[in-house]
């Protein structure tokens, strides 16, 4: 039981490559920084995406955008535009561009990207400040970032 | 033109727009008497990234202002006394205090943090307060180096700092600084750890804007070592590094190490014109 519920919690933080899976050195963006195919084949849930958006420990979007939808969620940051009406401007896949690497839509960019595992300077473990012990998984997996782009689908031009 | 490029520059005309409604234009003053400057016109070294520097102070809250207008309210004044009693208190094989060699701190380091970090010559290193005051510890006094960001450092700064309340910060970046600040400038914009961000991309882009519950300032060290409300005790320069370097999911850099002292000194050098207000009082 013990066993199983670990290894559920390592796939689930994505640092194992599912089956059907593309993982993070694998995706395809398009020139416009968007990437067609689905991430899992599966469809993403958009009340976890909410869930992520607002979480300090997930995505963490909030620090940088206000999000009306969530709005019981407390201290939405200026960093970012406010992602009010994103699933009218953009398709879900320049969405699933935008959450995996928004780099490579907006060059230079201060929004991290969320599906990256290398090219970094002194990455560290999380927010220990030391040195990762090994890989570094994406802050992100790849069931969340689905998650996330179902969720901004549903934030739509009143 | 494409897309993305249009992006980029749309970005750029809107932030320093959006920066204009960050920083208040209240005024601090200390204790009735000494007038701070708390914003000027950006050191020519940095004109081509921002017109005008504030303190720290001008993006806190007025509760948070208010602490730091009076010495009895400001909580960091605390270790300032400690640390009175630390310079004349002997310590070490040769039985010497500060006070020994420095006689009365009021005289001796009038000035003294408004100028540093600082070229020293004998030793061929820019250094810190930090750094010299471990030197005295340890090679005039006999005695044990303090923690770099430990508390009677952090204490003994504070007092250092206070002879020089009001002065405007004046580091100098060229002669045989310069290597040192051109290396501390490359720290600054290189954008660190699994988030890529750099003291820029928060400081420097995003002064006066919101980020989660944080009000973002230019990221001054005028005000160091600084009373945080959130830990209750004062802060080191360096430690504050690291605090946000690990926040970029980064591994971050040792205090006190040449990557910081450097960092230190070309931070100082954006505030070059803001008065010196250590202690000052943070949230
Ligand atoms: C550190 C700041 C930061 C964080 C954290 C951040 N973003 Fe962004 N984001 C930005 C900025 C800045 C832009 C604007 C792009 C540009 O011009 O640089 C942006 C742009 C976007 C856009 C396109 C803007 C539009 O038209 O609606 C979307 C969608 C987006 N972000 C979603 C997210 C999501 C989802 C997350 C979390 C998983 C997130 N962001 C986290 C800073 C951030
Ligand atoms: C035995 C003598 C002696 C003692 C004791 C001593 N110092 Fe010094 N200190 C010096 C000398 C000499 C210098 C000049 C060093 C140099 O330029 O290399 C100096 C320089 C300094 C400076 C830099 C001043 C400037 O204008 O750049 C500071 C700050 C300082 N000491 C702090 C302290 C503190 C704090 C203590 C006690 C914890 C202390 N010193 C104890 C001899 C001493
Ligand atoms: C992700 C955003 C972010 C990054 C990157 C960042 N900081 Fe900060 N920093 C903050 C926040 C938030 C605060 C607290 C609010 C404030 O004073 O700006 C802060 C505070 C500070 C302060 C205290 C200012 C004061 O008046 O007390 C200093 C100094 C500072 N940062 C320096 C740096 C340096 C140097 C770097 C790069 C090594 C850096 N920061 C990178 C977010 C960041």
């Amino acid at each position: 039981m013990k066993f199983a519920s670990l290894t559920l919690a390592t796939a689930l933080t994505g640092s194992i490559a599912l089956a059907g899976q593309v993982g993070p050195e694998d995706v395809a963006f398009n020139d416009d920084g968007a990437i067609e195919a689905s991430l899992t084949g599966a469809p993403g849930d958009a009340a976890n995406g909410a869930v992520i958006v607002g979480e300090k420990s997930k995505g963490n979007c909030v620090a940088c955008h206000q999000v009306a939808a969530l709005a019981d969620v407390p201290f939405h940051g200026e960093v970012g535009p406010p992602l009010d009406g994103a699933g009218s401007r953009w398709s879900e896949a320049e969405l699933r561009g935008l959450v995996s690497n928004a780099k490579m839509t907006f060059d230079g960019t201060v929004m991290p990207a969320f599906y990256k595992v290398d090219g970094f300077v002194r990455p560290g473990d999380a927010y220990t400040g030391n040195a990762p012990e090994g890989p570094l998984p994406p802050i992100l997996s790849a069931q969340e970032i689905e998650d996330v782009v179902a969720f901004l689908a549903t934030l739509k031009e009143e | 033109m494409n897309f993305k490029a249009m992006t980029a520059i749309a970005a750029l005309v809107a932030a320093p727009l959006s920066v204009l409604a960050g920083p208040d234009e209240d005024a601090l003053v200390v204790n009735g008497e000494i007038e701070m400057v708390t914003k000027t016109a950006a050191p020519a070294h940095m004109a081509d990234a921002v017109d005008e520097i504030y303190s720290g102070w001008r993006f806190r809250s007025d509760e948070t202002q208010a602490l730091q207008m009076d010495d009895f309210d400001n909580p960091g004044m605390v270790f300032v006394d400690q640390a009175q009693e630390a310079w004349d208190t002997a310590d070490g094989t040769e039985g010497k205090s500060c006070a020994s060699c420095h006689d009365a701190v009021q005289d001796s380091m009038a000035g003294v943090r408004a100028v540093y970090p600082k070229w020293n010559e004998d030793a061929g290193e820019v250094r810190t307060l930090a750094t010299q005051i471990n030197d005295c510890r340890e090679n005039k006094m006999g005695a044990e180096k303090w923690k770099y960001t430990g508390g009677d450092m952090a204490a003994m700064e504070a007092l250092i700092s206070v002879q020089s309340r009001g002065m405007p910060v004046n580091v100098a970046i060229d002669g045989p600084a310069q290597e040192t600040w051109e290396k501390g400038k490359e720290i600054y914009y290189t954008r660190y750890g699994q988030l890529e961000l750099s003291c820029a991309n928060c400081h420097e882009q995003n002064y006066g804007n919101m980020i989660r519950a944080d009000h973002l300032s230019q990221g001054q060290i005028n005000g160091f070592p600084t009373y945080r409300l959130k830990n209750a005790k004062l802060n080191t320069a360096h430690a504050r590094f690291k605090g946000c370097v690990r926040d970029t999911r980064a591994e971050t850099f040792k205090p006190g190490s040449d990557d910081f002292v450097a960092l230190e000194l070309y931070v100082a050098s954006r505030g070059n014109g803001l008065s010196v207000e250590g202690p000052s009082v943070r949230n």
